[in-house]
């Protein structure tokens, strides 16, 4: 999702808006990033500021965090396989997708944090790095790849970092089974009944 | 303030080069398979060695590989995983009753502060609020891992630099810690004490004398320890301007806790954002200036202090009533009950068996544990399992911090740095 052009995309936000009253960001830095960003939806998650922003906005609302809003470090970055959900939490004016990327920050001059969130579609599992912008994120990142199969593009070592190099799979996808993974131990005789095609 | 704020602006930048600095050249990438042809076999200047995983002061099963130029360390990188057994993906198959018993097991060297994230953040997810005995008994506990973390790690660093003595001083005081937790949980470690809703039960006849004898005994170990090492010429030489860390490396990588507190930034939740009651107990965040090794054991043997004078506050304001909330969604009945009541013992059984359900939504809880911001994001459907339970561990976060603390310096200093970084592989792998 590169950069909609005006028009289109205010009615499309106006029409999902309609029905379910978008909350007014009492947050500030909520507020801000909601008027920075074009299709950034405000949510309040049990008393805490949550902003949902399009994956390809990712890198450019960390920015945005770190240049304009004082946020000195990326707590955390993690990811979400909302695949099997009996019941979803739902916000309005965000389309859910099957992945969640989420993004803890914490502004340690401004003592507030936030959290940013990107629907990522099965189809395409790709954000944009955010290591460039806060290189504590570099093991974070690595492990969502690893875990969950998530591709963060600009990240400078995207390997795996707790599976096996040789691992086939992403485990923490609610579609990989664990039983269904062949054991990959070095000089295994061979694929197992059942190995499942990575 | 504003003037860190410049600085951390400045270093932003400056970490952005670093980062590619650090960057491991394509081939030096651990792919498992044999090491590429020319590395390390005298051909250049640098040989690449592996340090651990079955090395003794690595903590468990850290892998560090080292460029060493002679005996200096070009360039240093954590390999992890050894320990890594999916305990996310089993969080996933437990009912919430059950995760604390599993988050417990992450961080083994200070595990009530993982039952205390986890839990807090359930409790957030189902608007439960929990009663203040609970609160400052979580607070007692939490103060008392505390201890004993920070005592393992006085005991561990002192071997690792070669005080060996240390290894008994700090095991003993140890000791001493994990017999009144205990006697209050019932398990020396992973005590699954600190559940969603409250504790497990009421802490026991005579704890405020254990826990002010215990005090006492820590008081006088740490004592000792001061008179040991922190004038000890051999300790400050070796321990003096070795692993040293910046304000804005440390901010920029996401470090917490001890490792940035020694970098002259007095950062802890407990004041900052208080959680619990403490905001409502006398104590001190311990800063320095240096960013060392040094200051690193200082500040934590400083904590063991704090920590004490938070639990003798907790001793003395230690509210009385329930010690967990009355929320029948989510507390059992008491045991009473159940002798007599049919239905109370289902109530019971279905509880334990299939746990109590969360409405959908998210959350993120940070606490602050002996390593730094210890972070819970919960993501819940509506029936009696998470979807997702993701632990930030502060470890994971702050072996980062060992590339810039080792580089440019001598391989003996690396055993050094790995110790006082303090990281527990359980939590960084889990």
């Amino acid at each position: 999702m590169s950069d909609p052009t005006p028009a289109p995309a205010d009615d499309a936000r106006e029409d999902v808006h309609e029905p379910g009253a978008a909350p007014a960001p009492w947050d500030e830095v909520a507020a801000a990033l909601v008027a920075a960003f074009e299709g950034a939806v405000f949510h309040d998650s049990h008393g805490q500021p949550v902003v949902y922003v399009a994956p390809a906005r990712l890198a450019h609302v960390a920015t945005f965090l770190r240049d304009e809003q004082q946020f000195t470090t990326c707590l955390d970055v993690t990811a979400v396989d909302h695949l099997l959900d009996g019941e979803r939490l739902v916000v309005a004016g965000v389309e859910p997708e099957r992945f969640e990327v989420v993004a803890n920050f914490l502004s340690h001059l401004r003592n507030r944090r936030i959290r940013v969130i990107a629907e990522v579609p099965a189809a395409d599992p790709t954000v944009p790095s955010l290591t460039p912008i806060y290189p504590g994120v570099s093991y974070a990142e690595r492990e969502v790849y690893d875990l969950l199969g998530i591709v963060f593009e600009g990240h400078p070592d995207l390997t795996r970092i707790l599976m096996p190099d040789d691992w086939s799979g992403h485990p923490l996808r609610k579609d990989d089974a664990p039983a269904r993974v062949p054991v990959t131990f070095k000089g295994d005789p061979g694929p197992r009944v059942g190995r499942v095609a990575e | 303030m504003s003037d860190v704020w410049e600085e951390v602006e400045r270093l932003g930048r400056q970490t952005d080069e670093g980062a590619q600095e650090l960057r491991p050249r394509s081939e030096l990438v651990v792919t498992g398979g044999p090491w590429p042809e020319g590395e390390g076999e005298g051909e250049g200047e640098t040989m690449i060695i592996n340090m651990g995983p079955q090395h003794p002061s690595t903590h468990g099963v850290l892998r560090v590989m080292m460029e060493l130029d002679g005996e200096t360390v070009v360039r240093a990188k954590p390999v992890i995983g050894y320990l890594h057994t999916g305990m996310e993906k089993t969080a996933e198959q437990l009912t919430y009753v059950q995760g604390s018993t599993n988050v417990t097991r992450m961080d083994y060297a200070s595990p009530i502060a993982n039952e205390l994230v986890f839990s807090t953040a359930v409790e957030r997810l189902l608007d439960v609020e929990v009663p203040p005995r609970a609160v400052w008994a979580r607070m007692l506990l939490a103060e008392l891992s505390r201890m004993a973390s920070h005592l393992l790690f006085q005991a561990s660093n002192g071997m690792d630099i070669g005080a060996v003595s240390m290894m008994l001083y700090g095991w003993r005081e140890r000791e001493e810690t994990l017999r009144v937790l205990e006697m209050i949980t019932g398990l020396r470690m992973n005590h699954n004490f600190v559940r969603p809703g409250g504790i497990a039960a009421d802490l026991p006849d005579g704890w405020q004398r254990a826990v002010l004898e215990l005090c006492e005994i820590v008081e006088r170990g740490i004592d000792d320890y001061d008179t040991l090492l922190t004038s000890n010429p051999i300790w400050v030489e070796r321990t003096v301007g070795v692993g040293v860390i910046t304000t804005e490396q440390a901010l920029a990588l996401g470090i917490s806790g001890p490792i940035l507190r020694s970098t002259g930034f007095p950062w802890d939740l407990r004041k900052a954002q208080p959680y619990l009651a403490y905001d409502q107990v006398d104590f001190d965040v311990i800063y320095t200036e240096n960013g060392d090794c040094f200051d690193r054991y200082r500040i934590r043997l400083g904590e063991i202090a704090e920590s004490i004078k938070i639990v003798r506050q907790c001793v003395d304001m230690m509210p009385a009533g329930d010690y967990r909330t009355q929320d029948k969604k989510v507390t059992p009945p008491p045991r009473a009950r159940i002798n007599e009541s049919m239905e109370a013992l289902i109530h019971h059984f279905k509880l334990f068996t299939e746990g109590f359900r969360v409405p959908a939504g998210e959350t993120y809880v940070s606490v602050e544990s002996p390593r730094g911001e210890i972070g819970c994001y919960l993501v819940s459907d509506g029936t009696g399992k998470p979807v997702r339970m993701h632990i930030r561990g502060p470890s994971f976060y702050n072996l980062q911090s060992m590339e810039p603390m080792m580089e440019g310096r001598l391989v003996a200093d690396a055993v050094a740095v790995i110790s006082s970084v303090d990281p527990i592989l359980g939590e960084v792998d889990r």
